[in-house]
């Protein structure tokens, strides 16, 4: 026991005497601190575009909210069935109804070419088809211009992300479905979710315009709340006339934004990666330097006794805290620069758009901190190592 | 050899010591074949040239480093085939070192300074308070107990030196130039602070040094040359 805080004690006097002795080293340390915090702000400032992308896309669906796709399906584009199971999935137990019926909405969507107006160069816009609970199943749908379209009309309304980015799609513009023209009448907004990136018609228009009988792509629906979900669930995956996936529309977004989530992560960690490298080396000069100044006093230390084990703990303990310290500036930086910035566009596969705002979340600075602890790790051991490994007599030669 | 066959008046033995060190290629033979018994309570001074192996010989003596070849016995044990684990055990029970530059760690007080040895012992604070205490009245330095080393003057920061090496009352006090730094006056009063250890408190005491006045305070000097010692200076 007293040998524990004797050896605790040792430590102690050695790191003590390391820190005291950085303001003869303040150039190499500040450079290692420097290094350390960018590696630290390049990675979570990185990591939180993911999270914010990820963030608006869980905000774009409710829990209480459901979608329902063909078993096996990832995406709606691969999804489909017919009116008939359609109507069992509105009609399953679970599904909120109002005076109308059934608080669901058979859907499909066709990709539709159009000029962008930054470029005037054709792009891809989804062209969805919905039924008249569409706006009961989504949340925080507006028209904020114009109106709704009629039913069984070849019109349009546009959501308002869709609306600045594409050329025409504006009340009283016009749209080109194959051959003919169809007026928009009207814009939408959906809280910045993913349904403002889209252009809304008439389920039935859409199947006699593109020719697809009478089936659709998915079902989404509103439940009696979120508990709700697991009977309803349960009802249609036990049906035998059915084959369907079931999500909560928050697992449905989530799922979507996983590829380009995971391009943005894999991007940030190669670029911390690399600069960690360089971070390494800074740290490892550091620490050398850290070493090479206190060679002698190291050596008496260790010639009145003092333990290697207790010579490198300290030698680590300085490192790790002028790690921590990098990382801690660099996390604080990230934060201040970068939550809640708001980005412009992202260009991803059927998205048009997606309006969303970085988000520098609690997960993402303990991941930096962990980072800057790594370094401050491996730029700290070799040099300790070779200061509890160079032999005594060695050591108190040097003047 | 049994470990207690070492004779009971002799507290250092070193018998039949080889020390090569290795530059690239080349190999340094230091010390031959070389013999000493100092006896327990003696007052050894060390003299040769300079590089003659006077602070290798020192350090073996100390168990800072291991021979080449022979043994090395100090008290009971023998040091050359210790591992380092216990070697750095072992000085911290038997040994206090004094450096020629003092080696005090700058960024700590004259009394933290001294402290450090007994922080290698089971001792409590107040136990280790009462030991610098002593230790620093020993050497006459008690009213610069707070003092950083920068502050002190050469000959203070040696006898803040001489308090560290004697805080946890070691049988073997090992001295490599301790005045080679001082000036005459600052030497001469490290020379009768080690005098009066060695007298008063029956420490031995080993010392390397070049200087004739300092060895002369000792009671016997050897002299080291081309690896091997005498009792007389050579020519
Ligand atoms: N660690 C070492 N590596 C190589 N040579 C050494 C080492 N230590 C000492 N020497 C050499 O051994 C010789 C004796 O050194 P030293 O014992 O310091 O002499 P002194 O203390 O008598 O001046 C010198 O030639 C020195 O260069
Ligand atoms: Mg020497």
């Amino acid at each position: 026991m007293a040998g524990l805080l004797n050896w605790f004690s040792q430590v102690g006097a050695i790191a003590k005497f390391g820190l005291m002795s950085i303001p003869q080293r303040r150039g190499a340390v500040s450079a290692t601190i420097i290094g350390i915090a960018g590696v630290v702000l390049v990675l979570v400032g990185v990591l939180s575009i993911a999270a914010g992308f990820r963030r608006t896309m869980l905000a774009s669906g409710s829990p209480d909210a459901a979608i329902v796709l063909r078993s096996g399906a990832d995406s709606e584009m691969v999804s489909g069935f017919g009116r008939n199971e359609a109507r069992l999935i509105a009609d399953a137990p679970g599904v909120a109804r109002n005076a109308a019926g059934p608080l669901a909405s058979a859907e499909l969507f066709v990709i539709i070419n159009l000029p962008k107006r930054s470029t005037h160069t054709d792009a891809n816009v989804p062209l969805r088809g919905v039924e008249a609970a569409a706006l009961a199943v989504r949340d925080h749908l507006t028209l904020t211009a114009g109106r709704m379209f009629a039913w069984g009309r070849n019109e349009v309304v546009v959501g308002a992300g869709a609306a600045r980015e594409f050329a025409g799609l504006e009340v009283g513009g016009t749209i080109k479905v194959g051959r003919e023209s169809w007026p928009v009448v009207g814009v939408f907004t959906a809280n910045g979710g993913v349904a403002e990136s889209e252009i809304w018609t008439d389920a039935r228009v859409l199947q006699d315009a593109y020719h697809r009988g009478d089936s659709f792509q998915s079902v989404y629906a509103r439940l009696n709340s979120a508990a709700a979900f697991a009977q309803f669930k349960d009802a249609l995956t036990s049906n035998p006339q059915l084959s369907v996936k079931v999500l909560r529309q928050s697992e449905h977004y989530a799922e979507q934004s996983e590829a380009i989530t995971r391009l943005i992560t894999t991007l940030g960690f190669l670029i911390a990666f690399l600069m960690a490298i360089g971070a390494v080396f800074g740290a490892l000069n550091t620490m050398y330097s850290a070493v090479a100044v206190r060679t002698r006093e190291i050596g008496t230390l260790r010639a009145l006794g003092f333990g290697n084990g207790a010579v490198i703990a300290a030698l680590m303990i300085e490192s790790l805290l002028l790690a921590l310290l990098g990382g801690t500036v660099g996390g604080g930086l990230a934060y201040l620069a970068f939550n809640n910035l708001h980005a412009a566009t992202m260009n991803w596969q059927s998205f048009s758009q997606v309006a969303f705002a970085f988000a520098v979340t609690p997960q993402l600075l303990l991941q930096g901190v962990v980072w800057a602890t790594l370094i401050g790790l491996i730029g700290g051991l070799l040099p300790a190592i070779r200061a509890a490994r160079l032999p005594i007599a060695a050591a108190l030669r040097e003047y | 050899m049994s470990e207690n066959t070492a004779g009971q008046s002799a507290l250092v033995r070193v018998e039949g010591v080889e020390k090569v060190f290795h530059r690239g290629a080349e190999d340094i033979h230091v010390l031959s074949q070389l013999n000493l018994e100092v006896p327990a309570g003696q007052f050894l001074a060390l003299m040769g040239p300079s590089g003659s192996g006077k602070s290798t010989l020192l350090n073996l003596i100390g168990g800072l480093d291991r021979p080449t070849q022979g043994t090395v016995h100090v008290g009971g044990d023998r040091l050359d085939t210790l591992s380092d684990r216990a070697l750095a055990a072992w000085r911290a029970r038997h040994v206090g070192f004094v450096f020629q530059l003092y080696n005090l760690i700058p960024v700590l007080t004259a009394e933290r300074n001294v402290e450090l040895p007994l922080l290698l012992t089971p001792l409590s604070p107040a136990e280790r308070r009462k030991h610098v205490a002593t230790a620093l009245a020993v050497v006459g330095l008690s009213h610069r107990a707070k003092h950083y080393p920068r502050t002190l003057s050469g000959g203070e920061q040696q006898r803040v030196g001489i308090a560290r090496g004697i805080v946890t009352d070691p049988t073997l006090l090992l001295c490599d130039e301790p005045t080679g730094d001082l000036d005459r006056k600052a030497g001469d009063e490290v020379l009768n602070l080690l005098q009066a250890l060695n007298r008063e408190q029956g420490k031995t005491i080993v010392m390397v040094t070049h200087d004739p006045h300092a060895s002369a305070r000792a009671a016997r000097t050897v002299y080291l040359n081309k690896g091997r010692l005498t009792n007389e200076p050579e020519q």
